[in-house]
């Protein structure tokens, strides 16, 4: 434990924004998974154990449109719509089949398919390592905010995935689509009798969540190195996230990423020893309180 | 069903024929030595995370093995390699050594395991007797400590203790030159990365008695995102920073902490950055990281080790790693140990090895030994340098001392109680 540290970066702007923006980064990309996580249960009742293998292909289909085409812009555009599409591909062929089965047998497709897609990126981009690498517009030297360190990477990254943030809550609580996947999830059997075609409701949210996520494995691809299976660390802090926002809850992702994030970024300093052990306290203390989490609902 | 007998086979060939069975089923040895050919075992990881490696231990092998059979194979028997994947479980290597042995008849072991793995190889070898060589584990106390020995196990592999000597001794000369005092540390969270860090950092203060580690930082294992780390080592301001961070968590690392412009604010001396698995994968590879030598194939600067790499690079179509100079060597070793006893029988081939010197491309004066008292390898190329991001990668290698090394080795040997 090392509180000397934490006090004086509390008491140091320069160590607060530095921090500040760490926890950010973190934060935000946990949040674009953890966010897909919590809205296909919300809308399917359906923990999808194999979410984090999207965001294993996002930043798969993001490295190699960068390999073939060189423009960053359109990486993070296959990442993110290639997943969406897998996304879908998947809900419609074999997770619609299991919508009325017990948890544990939905438990055991979303994990023989976390098994299938890992091997799936080792036949297609073999086991070794891959790294995208960073796009030369972006191999700058970072910028110095208030003396803290910021690189201009992240704050691309932070923006993205605060835009995302944005206009997925809007959309679900303005727009029609959103209107009616709130019903959908709310009472599908009485918005199916009105004639709307849930199964395309269902395939939708799973490609948006794929979308989401897959933003996230293309957003993380040019600092975090590609293998198979990289999808599985990210899910576990993913459910912490969900855990501790309540399930089924959008900003509550957001807050639970943010605290995730930054207690990664202070717990490093204050308890070098224990930062993965703190977020689980956190997780604990949350339930203990509210055992729905914090923005999480009753069961009806 | 009527049967017809065919011309040719006289009765009388059918009796010389039926005496020569005979004759071989009274003396099997015979046939066993001179008529098969000899299987020899290996577990390693080709499947999960660090398949890679295990997969160019498995490539190695094959190379050289490729070139004894050519030559004739081991006093005149055809090698024949059974590889097994132990998917990097202790006990699954050490199941699938026992059944290599008992099952299909191995009579000898080359063992690709990983440290943790290779302490359970290593007791089934103890246990059934058989002739085996660890080939990647490079945890020091697996031949220092005299509790692991055994007559008929050997380790052809690097060791913790030689790179942390070396390296501290390297590091020691520019952290003087540079004045480099206030260093930090960020190595994974489990036995090997606590273990060399410690060591390196014993034996830098040893060298150089005024530096003083101001910040560590043990990140887990396969750690996706190292911003938080990275951004408190920036905090301590540290003049430089050791990592045994390996494989792809040291280009995640380096990717991160390059957008923070870490390299230019502090010298870096990451251990396993020189070896061709990182440094073919990193895109923005900064120009000056200090790194021990891995496998580069300009390190020893001889033109044996460059054709090596190549012929490698032409049959595999990517460069040799660590565990594979280490498991080409070990088949080098049998060779020339088999030469020697003039004999494939594990205690004479045992008996060969023990203090046996051989030519061998990764030596550092052209010839490496298994030592006789630790059966250990010894003599290998061993030194340090710094990056540049396009081949051959590494610059400036400065070798290091094997007499320096053998003496601290000693003294280390003593204060654990080795000897």
């Amino acid at each position: 434990m090392d509180l000397d540290a934490l006090a004086s970066c509390f008491a140091s702007p320069a160590c607060l924004v530095t921090q500040t923006t760490s926890g950010l980064i973190i934060g935000m990309l946990l949040f674009l998974v953890a966010v897909g996580l919590t809205l296909i249960f919300g809308v399917l009742k359906v923990v999808n154990f194999s979410h984090g293998a999207f965001y294993m292909f996002g930043a798969y289909f993001a490295m190699t449109a960068y390999q073939l085409t060189g423009s960053f812009a359109l990486a993070m555009l296959c990442g993110a719509v290639g997943t969406a599409i897998l996304g879908l591909i998947f809900e419609r062929a074999f997770m619609s089949r299991v919508y009325g089965a017990d948890v544990l047998m939905q438990l055991l497709v979303c994990y023989a398919f976390v098994l299938i897609f890992d091997d799936v990126v080792r036949m297609i981009w073999g086991p070794e390592f891959k790294s995208m690498g960073m796009p030369a517009a972006f191999q700058v030297p970072p910028l110095f905010i208030a003396g803290g360190v910021v690189p201009p990477y992240y704050l691309l990254l932070i923006g993205v995935a605060l835009a995302a943030a944005v206009v997925l809550g809007l959309g679900l609580a303005r727009t029609k689509i959103g209107k009616v996947i709130r019903a959908a999830a709310h009472n599908p059997g009485m918005v199916s009798a009105l004639g709307i075609n849930t199964g395309l409701i269902y395939g939708g949210v799973f490609a948006l969540g794929g979308l989401l996520a897959g933003l996230a494995g293309a957003l993380a691809a040019p600092v975090r190195s590609l293998t198979p299976g990289m999808g599985f660390s990210v899910l576990i802090e993913s459910f912490i996230v969900t855990v501790i926002g309540g399930m089924g809850s959008i900003l509550g992702a957001l807050i639970g990423a943010l605290l995730i994030g930054l207690i990664r970024s202070f717990g490093s300093l204050g308890f070098p020893l224990y930062t993965e052990g703190l977020m689980y306290l956190f997780m604990v203390i949350v339930l203990v309180a509210r055992p729905t989490g914090l923005f999480g609902k009753e069961a009806a | 069903m009527e049967s017809t007998r065919k011309p040719g086979v006289s009765r009388r060939a059918t009796l010389a024929l039926m005496g020569a069975g005979a004759a071989t089923l009274a003396a099997p040895w015979v046939a066993s030595a001179q008529a098969k050919t000899i299987k020899i075992g290996m577990p390693t990881i080709l499947s999960g995370r660090v398949a890679q490696l295990g997969t160019s231990s498995r490539n190695a092998v094959l190379l050289e093995v490729e070139k004894v059979n050519a030559a004739g194979g081991l006093a005149g028997r055809q090698i024949e390699m059974v590889i097994r994947d132990s998917k990097g479980q202790p006990q699954e290597a050490a199941r699938i050594a026992r059944e290599l042995v008992n099952t299909d008849g191995c009579e000898m072991l080359l063992d690709g395991e990983a440290s943790s793995g290779s302490f359970a190889v290593h007791e089934v070898a103890r246990d059934l007797g058989v002739l085996c060589i660890h080939t990647c584990s490079e945890a020091s106390s697996l031949t220092a400590d005299p509790k692991q020995h055994i007559p008929n196990a050997f380790r052809c592999v690097r060791q913790g203790i030689h790179d942390s000597i070396v390296g501290a001794s390297y590091a020691a000369s520019i952290a003087k030159a540079k004045g480099l005092k206030k260093w930090a540390t960020c190595s994974p969270d489990y036995a090997y990365g606590r273990d060399t860090t410690g060591e390196f950092v014993l034996y830098l203060k040893k060298f150089a008695p005024d530096v003083e580690v101001i910040s560590e930082s043990w990140p887990k294992l396969f750690q996706p995102d190292y911003t938080d780390v990275i951004t408190k080592i920036l905090q301590a301001k540290p003049q430089a920073l050791y990592s045994c961070l390996w494989g792809g968590d040291l280009t995640s690392y380096i990717d991160q902490a390059n957008i923070y412009a870490m390299f230019t604010q502090m010298e870096v001396f990451a251990v396993n950055m020189a070896d061709y698995t990182a440094l073919t994968v990193v895109k923005n590879l900064p120009k000056g990281i200090h790194s021990g030598d891995r496998y580069i194939k300009t390190f020893p600067p001889t033109p044996e080790n460059a054709a090596w790499g190549d012929a490698y690079k032409a049959k595999y179509s990517e460069y040799p790693t660590n565990w594979s100079w280490q498991n080409a060597t070990a088949v080098m070793f049998l060779n020339e140990a088999v030469k020697k006893a003039n004999s494939t029988d594990g205690k004479k081939v045992a008996e060969a090895l023990t203090g046996l010197t051989i030519k061998c491309p990764f030596g550092a004066d052209g010839t490496v030994t298994m030592r006789a008292d630790d059966h250990t390898l010894v003599g290998y190329a061993i030194g340090w340098g710094t990056t540049i991001p396009k081949e051959p990668y590494v610059l400036d290698m400065k070798a290091g001392d094997w007499k320096t090394i053998f003496e601290l080795e000693a003294e280390w040997k003593k204060s654990k109680g080795y000897t």
